[in-house]
């Protein structure tokens, strides 16, 4: 983390955030399109699959960011940098937001196509339900303990554990239940015509760029206010 | 070998202050019979044995909460874990005492309840003991490494559960499993599995969960 001393060296990436949110805009206006407009309709499942451009991407995005504070956890461990801990807390922030879209949309697209808003009998909504609990008592342990390298180690060492969590309960609860979620992507590649697959591609594009450029932001704001604090330390003693 | 003594050491120390303070084994011996005996009452007459088994699992996990949520206090109240993380010795061996002595209660507890549910509910077979064995010694493990964690904050009562319960799910799968299922061995050898994975992982990160 940069000393209150220089603050230009903290704030100059937080001048590229608009342009950054500018393409982030665009990007999903265009994935929007595509999915609602462009891509042709399932012949099965009919409107309701085009959840599927919206849902899918934003579950994928949030295993994307839960490995990600799990990286940034390791790194924290391994190079006793407090920077890193700050990066893992958003990260799994940002995840544990995009995990809670996920039930969201999950459950919305089972009540369009099963007729209920939630069924134990889909392996995918499970195991975000059980790795959304996981997250949220993240969040309890970070917020219990006093702010310091030992609530840095700790809140890393959970997030590590988060990772190991995702192949162990989705192994559990494939052994558990019956697998009936709708399989779009096989082992002989996706069963999507090309035009779907591009939307897809675009969604998924839009949707990670999206988590990317809330990371940033929220990482300048955390950053900014943990400088102000400092400078206003300094300005009083 | 010294690490072996070290871990034999603190798994005594353990031992001795519950035989001398009684304070957590008689807990939650008397904690899992109530238990068992609420559920006689929750479960409507006719309900099938399955039912029981999935009860049965729910008063384990609880149980070892109940003895978790106790393990560090004596370190806690005395300032013990400090002199114990300077102590000449490799720091996961603390880890692993108090996973051990943990281990031993809850073995403890469940002399007295596995056969109670046999006399209440449903009988046990081989496979489901064996599953709950298994299950035990990842409770244990990932169990005294949270309460670790949960001990340093403001509320660490409230906090172990959170914490736990998401984590102890896949084991709660297995020993389900083990006990209903007819190819109970797939899930001993899934329980065998996340025991090995997470007892590595908590060994490893310890340390870096108790020193300042």
């Amino acid at each position: 983390m940069s000393s209150p001393s220089d603050p230009l060296t903290s704030s100059s990436p937080i001048r590229s955030l608009p342009f950054l949110a500018a393409v982030a805009a665009v990007l999903m206006g265009l994935a929007i399109v595509l999915a609602l407009v462009v891509a042709p309709e399932d012949a099965d499942q009919g409107l309701s699959q085009r959840i599927f451009y919206i849902h899918v991407p934003i579950a994928l995005t949030s295993y994307f960011c839960f490995g990600l504070g799990a990286w940034k956890a390791l790194l924290l461990l391994w190079r006793e940098d407090s920077r890193y801990d700050l990066e893992s807390y958003v990260a799994i922030h940002q995840g544990t937001i995009f995990g809670a879209l996920t039930l969201i949309t999950g459950s919305i697209w089972a009540k369009a196509s099963w007729g209920v808003w939630w069924t134990w009998s889909s392996n995918q909504l499970v195991l975000f339900l059980v790795l959304f609990l996981f997250y949220c008592a993240y969040f309890m342990l970070r917020f219990s303990l006093e702010d310091g390298p030992r609530r840095a180690r700790s809140s890393a060492v959970y997030a590590l554990f988060g990772i190991v969590l995702v192949p162990i309960s989705f192994l559990a609860i494939r052994l558990a239940e019956d697998f009936i979620h709708p399989t779009v992507f096989t082992r002989e590649g996706p069963q999507m015509t090309g035009t779907m697959f591009t939307a897809f591609c675009v969604s998924w594009t839009a949707v990670t760029f999206l988590a990317y450029v809330l990371y940033r932001v929220e990482l300048a704001g955390k950053r900014l206010d943990a400088d102000l604090r400092e400078l206003r330390e300094a300005l009083a003693s | 070998m010294s690490y072996l003594a070290d871990v034999a050491a603190l798994t005594r120390k353990d031992l001795r202050v519950e035989l001398r303070a009684r304070d957590t084994l008689p807990a939650m011996l008397l904690f899992v019979l109530s238990t068992l005996v609420v559920f006689h009452f929750a479960l409507p007459t006719g309900t099938a044995d399955d039912a029981a088994y999935g009860l049965l699992w729910v008063a384990i996990v609880f149980t070892a909460l109940l003895g978790l949520a106790r393990a560090w206090v004596p370190e806690q109240e005395h300032g013990v874990l400090d002199g114990l993380v300077l102590a000449p010795c490799d720091r996961s061996a603390i880890w692993l005492g108090k996973t051990l002595a943990t281990l031993v209660f809850l073995l403890a507890a469940q002399v007295v309840a596995l056969p109670a549910f046999v006399l209440f509910f449903a009988p046990l077979d081989a496979t489901a003991l064996a599953g709950v064995l298994l299950a035990n010694l990842g409770i244990c493990a990932v169990g005294s490494l949270m309460a670790a964690m949960a001990a340093a904050g403001r509320a660490r009562e409230l906090l172990l559960p959170l914490l736990l319960l998401p984590l102890v799910i896949p084991l709660v799968v297995g020993g389900v499993g083990a006990a209903i299922s007819p190819e109970g061995e797939r899930y001993l050898l899934f329980l065998g599995l996340y025991d090995g994975v997470f007892a590595v992982l908590s060994w490893a990160s310890f340390e870096y969960v108790v020193t300042e």
